[in-house]
């Protein structure tokens, strides 16, 4: 059978899981040493140490980027061991629901009623 | 010297085995290709490709202790017992130790192996000044016996969709060739999910290259021009 390559895309997915390599390798161990520096015990210490806008933003930033990343990979994955096409489409949508329903999440808990009422 | 060699005939029904084989041959300046012929003029059935006896043709690229090399170059000495000697992985066999090259060759043509330059001759050649000249070095040396492409796991998933170090190794080196004008439509056939980014920078084919090339630093290459033209 002939294969079907040749669709001219390739380099943005490449550029998209290494840019966002760059970003998780800078902000992860940040945003781990800003936690871990200020380790709080109890429900207020934590709801203070995430007031700071910038720091809600760059965790958001920091979650896309991981998404992102995870997304490239994943398709990667999947391209290489998922071969019926149905099935393979099936699980790139599985992938993305759960990717963007983590980000939408983690951005309703950012900046969601909690930090209005406080 | 002890042997362990992969016989399969396409005669018989019966599935791939392998073969132990005894051999009374001093080790000292010999080759594998020499031990491989001394037992092939004791049993005329055991079937191999080789042809120049010296590194060059690359016809006699085999899977020796579970690395892809060419039996004419490896010295016995240098061989654990018993010497397990196996087709090429990932291709299909034809016979012990003969392997289908069809898919090697098909993604090999896929990149358009010649120069292509639409410009009237010139009188003389094309010429090249030295520094356009040595980016063709660690590219054309290629002998094309597959042992880095078949080392591949991105080739053995992907045989039909990936290129394969080799093949891109001699993309680059038609890129890279300034006497060549096809560079746009050579990256266009290479801008591609599978094409060349199934290469995923495992290295095999730099561990097992017998000629000492870098396929992997030869795609590194060429996706910098795939993400300069981009940006």
């Amino acid at each position: 059978m002939k294969s079907a390559t040749g669709s001219h895309t390739g380099t943005g997915s490449w550029l998209v899981q290494r840019a966002t390599a760059l970003v998780l390798a800078l902000a992860l161990p940040g945003l781990l040493i800003y936690v871990l520096n200020a380790l709080p015990a109890d429900f207020a210490g934590w709801q203070a140490l995430f007031a700071p806008l910038w720091l809600r933003v760059s965790m958001l930033l920091t979650a896309v980027a991981l998404a992102l990343h995870a997304w490239v990979g994943m398709r990667d994955i999947f391209m290489d061991y998922v071969r019926p096409t149905g099935l393979r489409l099936a699980l790139y949508l599985a992938v993305i629901v759960t990717l963007a329903g983590s980000v939408a999440w983690l951005a309703a808990i950012l900046f969601g009623t909690a930090w209005s009422a406080a | 010297m002890k042997f362990r060699l992969y016989r399969y005939s396409p005669e018989s029904s019966e599935k791939p085995t392998m073969q132990d084989v005894e051999l009374d041959i001093e080790p000292a300046g010999k080759m594998l290709l020499d031990a491989l012929l001394a037992i092939k003029a004791q049993d005329e059935t055991l079937s191999l490709r080789r042809s120049c006896r010296e590194g060059v043709c690359g016809s006699d690229a085999v899977n020796v202790n579970g690395k892809n090399r060419l039996a004419c170059i490896t010295p016995l000495s240098e061989l654990k017992e018993p010497i397990e000697v196996r087709p090429l992985p990932g291709l299909p066999v034809i016979r012990d130790l003969i392997v289908d090259m069809e898919p090697f060759y098909k993604q090999y043509r896929s990149i358009k192996p010649w120069l292509i330059n639409d410009e009237p001759e010139p009188e003389v050649e094309r010429l090249q000044s030295p520094e356009d000249r040595a980016l063709l070095d660690g590219a054309y040396e290629c002998i094309l016996c597959a042992c880095c492409t078949t080392a591949c796991p991105s080739f053995w998933w992907n045989p039909e969709t990936f290129v394969g170090p080799a093949g891109l190794l001699q993309a680059y080196r038609f890129i890279a060739d300034s006497r060549d004008e096809a560079t746009a439509a050579r990256l266009d056939n290479l801008e591609d999910p599978y094409r060349l980014y199934r290469c995923r920078g495992i290295m095999n084919c730099v561990d097992v290259c017998p000629k000492d090339l870098n396929p992997t630093s030869a795609i590194g290459r060429i996706r910098s021009l795939l993400v300069k033209r981009r940006v």
